[in-house]
């Protein structure tokens, strides 16, 4: 079984009259796409691309407007199923802030399981081992206002984590944070996906961060442009130029050479492999 | 502005700190009954004579007390003098309309002192309990209003979220400040009425940005699986200790104390 299907997903925020009326603006208009197990996906956009509002159908926060999202094999659209969806699928939104609950880490990471009614001391459990996997622990008794930005969103992350999902989508989890914090914040994502086998969408518009992981989905205008492993989507640069979109900084680099009859024939997606190329062209 | 302490909270290792918070708000509750059940001096002195341990076992610096007596010293000085002339009997002292009575030094005595350890020992609940263990305390003890349809856990979440947001909103309220006045707005100069509408500027993006964190944290609590207060368990189990069953004994015995001295004495 998939982790989440997607068919033929239409979102709109208007109202069922201006539906019926077909005055109104799709926001996702025929999306279908699947996340399987234990991937590592990125899905990619400019703001208004309909990414982020495609997140929020992972976990049943938005119900679609036509289509369907199954969450292993759960309809989301089911109400009596709503609530092990999102225990299944953890959303962590932008704002790290706006996020925590509590005053103090560890109670604001012990809020999931509370709201599931789990024993106390199963509770202190998860949240030990949540605190652990995000590398949190030693700042468990901390007022959430005297930690970084980074570390307020590895605490979300942790809050997550402790209700025990089998996929965590990430709404733009870096898009507030510093240089240090995104760094922080992605090794504890991919730590999650590796170590924990946890599937992860990452919502982002930062192509170094898409880069890094196993499939990358391209969003324009509530539908998909491309989809494939990052290779596959980041060679493509007239496309995703054409929709306004970046491409990490080597591969343009490599991409622009090319254009000027230097003889590169893959186009390289991080610091490491572009040096290479450009050794391979050099010497 | 930054390092506002909350409820005044003064982390220790004292018996205080230790005791349940749910004791802690009980005792205070009885106590301010014993405050005002103390008819003569020698209740009254026992009572004052409680608050001072409570001052000492509370392992807060004395000063801390002494501030939040600041607070309410013209209250105290008030409803003293007041009391000082509403007393009967036999004028000690007259001048014009008023007249001083022994009655009416005592009342304003009493007045005093009743004011004085009701204040301390409040400000010692609140120096001693952290508000989360406070906020805790009270749903608990609350939990029977259920039965008059009283939704003590959403009150008491209220209070958490309130009590968490604070500090994140006195930053942002300081960078709306400083943004306003980079901007020329002037917060500093003027009379009060011009200072107030200097704040305008402020407090209406405080509010703006409130609503949209609100909003964002609602949509973080259902990500949660937050649904109300049935069937949650919480992390923290409060356990009554023996301390807590020695405050008891404690209590019953100052109760017989005063009780005790208002017969008797």
């Amino acid at each position: 079984m998939n982790q989440i299907d997607v068919k033929d997903l239409v979102f709109t925020y208007e109202s069922l009259e201006e539906i019926q009326q077909n005055i109104c603006d799709y926001v996702i208009n025929g999306v279908s796409l699947t996340v399987k197990k234990g991937e590592f996906l990125s899905v990619i956009g400019h703001n208004g691309s309909g990414k982020s509002t495609l997140s929020k159908h992972f976990n049943a926060i938005l119900l679609p407007t036509g289509g369907k999202v199954y969450v292993e094999g759960m309809d989301t659209l089911d109400e009596d199923k709503c609530y092990d969806i999102r225990r299944k699928v953890g959303l962590v939104l932008q704002n790290p802030d706006n996020q925590l609950v509590a005053s103090i880490v560890e109670e604001d990471v012990a809020f999931g399981p509370e709201n599931l009614g789990v024993e106390p001391k199963e509770i202190r459990k998860r949240v030990d081992e949540a605190l652990k996997a995000v590398g949190m622990y030693e700042y468990r008794t901390f007022a959430p206002h005297k930690l970084s930005g980074g570390q307020k969103q590895r605490v979300a992350i942790a809050g997550i984590l402790a209700m025990k999902p089998d996929c965590i989508v990430l709404d733009e989890p870096t898009a507030m944070l510093d240089p240090k914090g995104r760094e922080e914040v992605l090794n504890a994502i991919h730590t999650l996906n590796k170590e924990h086998g946890i599937t992860i969408v990452l919502i982002t518009h930062n192509m170094d961060e898409a880069v890094t992981s196993d499939r990358v989905i391209v969003m324009d205008g509530g539908k998909i442009l491309t989809e494939g492993t990052p290779k596959d989507v980041f060679s493509q640069v007239e496309l995703l130029k054409k929709h306004r979109l970046d491409v990490p900084q080597s591969t343009e680099l490599c991409y622009k050479l090319r254009a000027y009859g230097v003889d590169i024939k893959e186009l390289p997606l991080n610091i490491d492999e572009c040096v290479s190329t450009l050794k391979e062209v050099l010497l | 502005m930054r390092d506002i302490t909350l409820g005044q909270y003064f982390p220790s290792n004292g018996v205080l700190h230790k005791l349940d918070a749910r004791t802690k708000i009980l005792f205070l509750v009885a106590f301010i009954v014993l405050i005002f059940c103390s008819f003569n001096f020698y209740a009254l002195g026992l009572v004052a004579a409680f608050t001072m341990v409570i001052v000492l076992l509370s392992k807060v610096p004395v000063k801390m007390f002494l501030k939040s007596l600041k607070t309410i010293i013209l209250i105290v000085v008030i409803t003293s003098v007041l009391n000082l002339f509403y007393g009967t009997g036999e004028p000690i002292f007259e001048w014009w309309i008023f007249s001083v009575t022994l009655d009416g030094i005592f009342n304003a005595i009493f007045v005093t002192v009743r004011i004085i350890c009701l204040v301390v020992v409040s400000s010692a609940l609140t120096f001693t309990t952290s508000p989360t263990d406070m906020t805790d305390g009270l749903e608990r003890l609350m939990k029977p209003l259920t039965v008059f349809h009283i939704s003590v856990h959403e009150i008491a979440m209220m209070m958490t979220i309130a009590l968490r947001f604070v500090p994140t909103l006195l930053e942002e309220t300081d960078k709306i400040m400083s943004a306003q006045k980079a901007r020329g707005a002037d917060m500093e100069s003027g009379n009060l009425i011009k200072r107030i509408k200097a704040l305008i500027p402020v407090l209406v993006p405080l509010f703006v940005s409130s609503f949209r964190r609100a909003y964002d944290l609602a949509m973080a609590m259902e990500c949660r699986c937050y649904r109300g207060g049935k069937g949650r368990t919480r992390l923290k189990q409060m356990h009554f200790t023996k301390k807590d069953a020695g405050a008891l004994v404690v209590m019953i015995f100052l109760t017989a104390g005063v009780v005790l001295c208002d017969i008797f004495l």
